[in-house]
């Protein structure tokens, strides 16, 4: 009896079944067939498992990338990606993730039945995250077992309806309704670029009046954009560290080619980690919202950020390069100051730009997009900088969370528990 | 039985979405689908019968010669999927 308990308990230890039995439970309130849950739960905990090989595969070429760099520019270098820092973390954070992602989901469920705030957070991917992040500074606070799970999950779950909340007066602008929120961990961004919209824009002209090329819409396309990316930072860095450094880091391969390789090597780590993510949160997130549905009568979804670009198609890609072109501005200030620089990457730049340049184009036209998108842009690459502290070991990594919530709630919480 | 593909840029958060949306619409018409999200990157080598995607993505699956798209403005708006649906179904 006492063996098969021992058993028991060390399969629950194994995050990948922790996630498993997530979906399991969840299957099964929602009363799927046999044959469902059983798929099901073999998804998510594959999808956990898979984010491991995605991390395995992409951790070699990032560490590649940061000795470079560091002989380039004299400084570090880290990029900005949730997948990464995510699958990376998973190894030693796993567990206690799951359990806080799995409570957060319920304190979502029970705020949004008893409180005003009838928000459901739909953004599996992103509860996951940012259970990760609390997961990581309250372990490196030395936070753990009931009391780690509890105030982790009390924080992630009251996320889950005060972000929205927060965001609602502007989204209501940018969807015209009141009955869909957004459910993104940019909430900030999207505050500060309908604020600076409001603030300084002119409603009278608005981008969608002007003409923009849709060329640059291939970067939607989110491992080929974080293949040219980072194939063109990593070339740059070579150029700088020259051929003969980077050819005793390949052992003797040829720079240009490993510069290549390695760059797509990422881009394709980040793409197994994306799959992955996508299958542990597959069946989660529908019967959270199953789940809610019956519980939260008037609900509103909290939803992905995407669900504002088709309002604005234009204010999406002006919003990107206005954001973009802070990202690169900021690259040079922290270059020119001698401090970790965060590269600007296309993915963030494009999903949060994007978003923002449709809020600020909600609140402040033309002007308001690109200023707005450009403002939080400017955040949004000096908040990871200042984020990597708290991670404890996690922050010696060569990437790290990228979005300005996270920025936001590590440093609060890093400040309240180190 | 047809196969629907509903397709975002990461294929993790608005194309989940979207599927919880289209199942609904496919449950209520009782329409014998299988119905499954993904990126836009895998997209481009894989086979359904119907696509559903927000606007902007739309454009991008119709470059790629993509048929019988579903094409949506408010992402959660089953109103807009049953219809566009209903009219791919009549050919």
């Amino acid at each position: 009896m006492v063996n098969f308990f021992e058993f028991m308990l060390g399969l629950l230890k194994e995050p990948a079944l922790m996630v498993g039995l997530i979906a399991f439970i969840g299957l099964v309130a929602q009363k799927a067939d046999a044959s469902s849950v059983l798929k099901g739960t073999i998804k998510t905990v594959m999808g956990f498992l898979i984010l491991g090989f995605g991390a395995g595969a992409l951790v070699g070429a990032l560490n590649n990338f940061a000795v470079v760099f560091t002989e380039a520019f004299g400084v570090s270098g880290v990029i900005p990606n949730n997948e990464a820092i995510v699958a990376i973390a998973q190894e030693a954070f796993g567990y206690e993730m799951a359990l806080i992602m799995f409570f957060a989901f319920v304190v979502n469920i029970v705020l949004a039945r008893v409180t005003p705030l009838k928000y459901i957070f739909l953004t599996g991917h992103h509860t996951m995250f940012m259970s990760m992040l609390v997961a990581v500074i309250l372990s490196t606070a030395d936070i753990t077992g009931i009391a780690l799970v509890a105030l982790g999950s009390g924080i992630v779950g009251s996320l889950m309806v005060i972000m929205p909340a927060i965001g609602q007066k502007y989204t209501e602008k940018v969807m015209g309704t009141d009955q869909l929120a957004i459910g993104h961990f940019s909430t900030f961004s999207y505050l500060i670029a309908g604020y600076v919209g409001s603030k300084f824009g002119d409603t009278s002209k608005s981008t969608e009046h002007i003409n923009v090329p849709k060329s640059l819409m291939f970067l939607r396309d989110t491992p080929v954009a974080i293949a040219v990316t980072m194939g063109v930072f990593f070339l740059l860095s070579s150029i700088f560290a020259g051929g003969e450094f980077v050819e005793g880091v390949s052992n003797g391969q040829n720079w240009v080619v490993f510069t290549f390789i390695q760059s797509l090597t990422f881009a394709g780590g980040v793409y197994i980690v994306l799959q992955g993510v996508k299958m542990l949160i597959a069946e989660i997130v529908p019967a959270f919202k199953g789940i809610s549905d019956k519980l939260v009568p008037g609900a509103k979804p909290a939803l992905d950020c995407p669900m504002v670009f088709p309002m604005a198609p234009n204010a999406v890609l002006i919003g990107f390069i206005s954001s973009f072109a802070a990202g690169l501005v900021a690259m040079g200030i922290q270059g020119a100051f001698g401090w970790t620089i965060i590269v600007a990457g296309v993915v963030p730049h494009f999903f949060v730009g994007g978003a923002s340049g449709v809020y600020g184009n909600a609140t402040g036209g033309l002007r308001g997009a690109v200023l707005g998108a450009f403002t939080q842009g400017l955040c949004i690459s000096f908040l990871p900088m200042l984020l990597l502290p708290v991670l404890g070991g996690l922050g010696l990594e060569a990437t790290t969370f990228a979005d300005f919530d996270f920025g936001v709630v590590g440093l609060l919480l890093g400040w309240m528990v180190l | 039985m047809k196969k629907i593909l509903v397709v975002c840029g990461n294929g993790l958060g608005t194309s989940l979405m979207m599927e919880m949306a289209v199942k609904d619409v496919v449950k209520k018409i009782s329409l014998d689908a299988d119905v499954d999200h993904e990126d836009l990157s895998s997209a481009s080598s894989s086979q359904a019968d119907i696509w559903v995607a927000a606007k902007d993505v739309a454009t991008q699956l119709q470059e790629m010669g993509k048929e019988n798209i579903i094409s949506l403005t408010n992402i959660f708006d089953k109103v807009a999927i049953e219809e566009q649906l209903t009219n791919i179904l009549k050919g």
